[in-house]
């Protein structure tokens, strides 16, 4: 029962739909492929490993993504209406839909499983022994690092004594002596191939402290502490951006890490404590 | 199921007002959500196309509307999202199409509570009313996004906009949540109470299914939201402190001094949890995707049978994804708060969940698939926009796994990549649902056809559109590209994405002014189509039964009594290719 009737309706339709769909799987899929855009740079311990889970993701679902498209473009063009076509009186399959519900549960928790231990090895555990510790403090609309001097302790810090006037970012008490040698620094400096230790802080809203070749982003909440690691393998600098809207200023709230050799580190450090004094 | 028709029967309304203003008539009502949808559909679309341009040109001017600053760019962001996700993708599919056709589809004079549904309509209306006066107030609207994080959100001082503006775009929430809760109820009520005889759960539409089961999400959501916000609002303004912890302090200033508010030092704010208002938030905004999209996945599933000439594949398998998705979806939000700073263990459990959550919309593909396959396509608009609505929620669905595992989120959290995804799925699909559903039942509600031509037209413009823009926000994602940044000017690693985004700027201006292309057949189709027989798609569903369009009690005095499944096609030895469900029984009969 073919309707030729159906007004205003081309007869390659199906054909068209078919060209359309595959051309846009094919577009979609070539810069993938192509990595035209593509992570960047990684350049922390965890980066290839992380790396890898995507990549493995990308396969399994890009595999999926045109399997599917290119099915429905040819349903499309090989179902059409026709003098001819008959349409099959069927109600499913009961086994192809149990046998396609135990593929994808498998396929999709067994993804997940494959990518736990990274995750537990990024947030489970804490810092090493010996990491240089950080802590990153997130106001409107600047980044603040501060390190706990030789003394290896951070000192108080109150909201009251925070002053721009007074160069006091981050409100260090003056009466707590662990204060005395922290070093409060505009830019984020760490030592390459060791463990940073880094502790968020935010003054206001949330920020997120995000270093894309770090494969590291961590919100930083007002009232919590929380503590995050990661270890930098390649010396450079590395832009770091804001991850969650922190209001007007958000698109500018920016800085940059450096990593830099051990000595250049220490050689570095010292400077800043010498500012000090 | 007592007699609803002689419970529920009230007489035709006669003047003006009650006929098309406060009407009790679900059809009415259906049409009013439709409007509403439709006028906010492209307010929000206009201020997406606001947000495109600055994106790419930040100095332009824009006429009629000035400067664009920063802060103007958060703010058509936040009023973009809220207006779309709340006013259209939740009040087109289930407060248009759903009134509309639920009873008619099971077989009801109308809905179960006829005034609460007046009351519903008119609540969602007045809290858009709200929304849109946010503009207008001193500060104009809140830049703290459509998931309004505290204490961005909770602090007046925090922004332009987050004062007045925030205040009634809470308001405004509070009331859309009142409104969906009230409809809610009239839905799950309707379904369970008002099923015609011989209308089984199981001989439903997958459309009722998909209403039905919307209903209880958003019974179960939208309280949650409603709780929240009134939380929010006396955090602002009662010196409450539910989501405000102590000791901030704003550019230097302590934002809550001791003494807190009226100078009683009771109230100042302390103790409150910032992660507090994201769980209540994503408590409701996760089934809130599943409010936008199943609606689509019902009407999907219900042209495909229809379109391919085919009994849908897999019936009871739909029904049971859909019941899954909807179970599932409440157990997966902290998938949006990996990177939130709660435990990082619960990360896994969200994230096995959200994983399975795969499962039934990967059945749901299959059986889409399955239905199309050895079918005989009848490729009329509202199957072009079906089986685009199965491409887009394939492509959207497969960015999924890469969110829903924590350790890829750490890197495209709050990146491009997350608008790729939720966009083409719950934006785009969804819409893709919604046009679907107006190309099928436009001729039913208001009785002339719709222009096959132009809707063609519209189709490719939204299809290779929404594709040419959404797409490449992938590839920003993953270079690093954070979301809801007002210039590209800061970052050095952005400078070289701004081809990209140009490109989706004018693949963005090019897919809008087709849309112009559905307004207009939607208006000249009204006054001016050809006029529509009772059921020129040959479907099998109640409100193809009666006469176009149906009278007020839906249909003319008798009542109609099923005896088929709702995708009765080709059924071997019929005298027609469909066999409508209050035909003599035949096949399966389900």
């Amino acid at each position: 029962m073919w309707a030729k009737s159906i007004k205003g309706i081309p007869d390659d339709m199906g054909l068209a739909l078919l060209a359309i769909i595959w051309l846009i799987t094919l577009a979609s899929t070539y810069f993938f492929v192509a990595k035209t855009w593509w992570l960047p740079v990684g350049a922390s311990a965890a980066a290839p490993w992380i790396d890898h889970q995507f990549a493995v993701t990308f396969l399994l679902m890009g595999f999926i993504f045109v399997a599917a498209q290119v099915t429905l473009g040819l349903f499309s063009y090989q179902y059409r209406d026709r003098p001819g076509q008959t349409s099959d009186y069927s109600h499913g399959n009961n086994k192809l839909e149990l046998m396609w519900t135990v593929l994808t549960a498998i396929l999709f928790v067994g993804l997940n499983l494959m990518g736990s231990h990274l995750w537990a090895s990024e947030r489970f555990a804490p810092a090493h022994e010996g990491a240089t510790k950080v802590e990153v403090t997130g106001a409107q609309f600047a980044w603040y690092f501060r390190y706990p001097g030789p003394d290896g302790t951070y000192g108080k810090v109150n909201p009251k004594d925070i002053s721009a006037e007074e160069q006091n970012p981050l409100g260090l008490d003056a009466s707590d002596p662990a204060a005395k040698d922290d070093v409060v620094s505009g830019v984020m400096y760490l030592p390459v191939n060791r463990e940073a230790d880094i502790t968020l802080r935010a003054q206001d809203v949330i920020h997120s402290l995000f270093i894309p070749s770090m494969r590291f982003k961590q919100d930083a909440v007002p009232g919590l502490l929380i503590k995050m690691h990661f270890t930098p393998v390649m010396t450079g600098d590395y832009e770091i951006a804001c991850a969650e809207l922190c209001g007007l200023g958000h698109y500018k709230m920016h800085g940059i890490l450096k990593v830099v050799s051990p000595e250049d580190f220490d050689k570095w450090i010292a400077s800043k404590e010498a500012e000090k004094q | 199921m007592s007699t609803p028709e002689i419970i529920h029967a009230h007489a035709a309304p006669q003047g003006f007002i009650r006929k098309y203003v406060f009407s009790l008539d679900h059809k009415v009502i259906g049409i009013q959500y439709y409007f509403l949808a439709l006028v906010a559909v492209f307010v929000g679309m206009f201020l997406s196309l606001l947000m495109r341009i600055h994106l790419v040109w930040p100095t332009a001017s824009i006429p009629l509307f000035g400067d664009i600053k920063p802060e103007t760019y958060l703010t058509l962001l936040t009023m973009h999202g809220t207006i779309m996700v709340f006013f259209v993708l939740t009040t087109a599919p289930q407060g248009g199409f759903g009134n509309y056709f639920l009873p008619i589809q099971i077989g009801a004079p109308d809905m179960a509570f006829p005034v609460l549904n007046m009351l519903s309509f008119w609540t969602t209306a007045v809290a858009f009313v709200v929304m849109l006066a946010a503009f207008f107030v001193e500060g104009g609207a809140p830049l703290h996004g459509w998931t309004g994080y505290a204490p961005l959100s909770a602090i007046p001082s925090s922004g332009p906009g987050e004062q007045l503006g925030a205040d009634l775009w809470i308001l405004s929430i509070a009331i859309f949540c009142l409104g969906s809760l009230m409809g809610a109820l009239n839905f799950i009520t309707t379904v369970l109470d008002m099923r015609a005889k011989g209308m089984t759960m199981m001989r439903m539409p997958l459309t009722c299914w998909s209403w039905f089961i919307t209903a209880i999400l958003a019974l179960l959501a939208f309280g949650v939201l409603l709780a929240g916000g009134i939380l929010l609002l006396m955090d602002r303004n009662l010196g409450t402190s539910f989501f405000v912890p102590a000791g901030l302090s704003l550019t230097g200033k302590m934002i809550f001094p001791a003494g807190g508010f009226g100078g009683d030092a009771h109230f100042s704010h302390a103790g409150g949890s910032p992660l507090l208002w994201q769980h209540l938030f994503w408590f409701f905004g996760h089934p809130e995707v599943y409010i936008a999209i199943l609606p689509g996945m019902g009407v999907a599933s219900q042209l495909l049978s229809t379109f391919s000439r085919k009994p849908i594949y897999g019936y009871k398998a739909m029904v049971y994804a859909m019941l899954s998705i909807g179970f599932l979806g409440f157990m997966v939000w902290g998938h949006h708060m990996f990177m939130s700073g709660m435990s990082p263990y619960t990360a896994f459990a969200f994230s096995i969940m959200t994983m399975a959550i795969g499962v039934p919309s990967a059945i749901k593909t299959f059986n889409w698939l399955g239905t199309i396959y050895k079918g005989r396509i009848r490729f009329q608009s509202p199957m072009l926009f079906a089986i685009g609505f199965v491409s887009l929620f394939v492509s959207g669905g497969l960015s999924g796994p890469f969110l829903a595992q924590p350790v890829l989120d750490i890197q495209l959290h709050d990146t491009y990549f997350v608008p790729a995804h939720f966009h083409l799925i719950m934006g785009v699909a969804a819409i893709f649902g919604i046009f679907a559903g107006t190309y099928y039942w436009f001729p039913k509600m208001f009785g002339r056809m719709m222009n096959e031509t132009l809707a063609q037209w519209h189709f490719w413009f939204s299809l290779i559109g929404a594709y040419a823009i959404f797409m490449p926000m992938h590839y920003l994602g993953m270079a690093g590209h954070p979301r809801r940044y007002s210039q590209l000017t800061e970052l050095q690693y952005l400078a070289p994405l701004l081809p990209l985004q140009k490109f989706i700027t004018y693949a963005a201006v090019a897919t809008i002014a087709g849309q112009f292309l559905f307004l207009f057949n939607f208006f000249w189709s009204m006054f001016k189509g050809p006029k529509a027989s009772d059921n020129p798609w040959e479907s099998t569903t109640l409100e193809w039964t009666t006469s176009t369009p149906p009278p007020h009690d839906n249909f003319g005095g008798k009542v109609p009594v099923v005896n088929n499944g709702p995708y009765e096609y080709s059924v071997p030895g019929a005298a027609r290719d469909f066999v409508m469900q209050t035909d003599p029984p035949v096949g399966s009969g389900h």
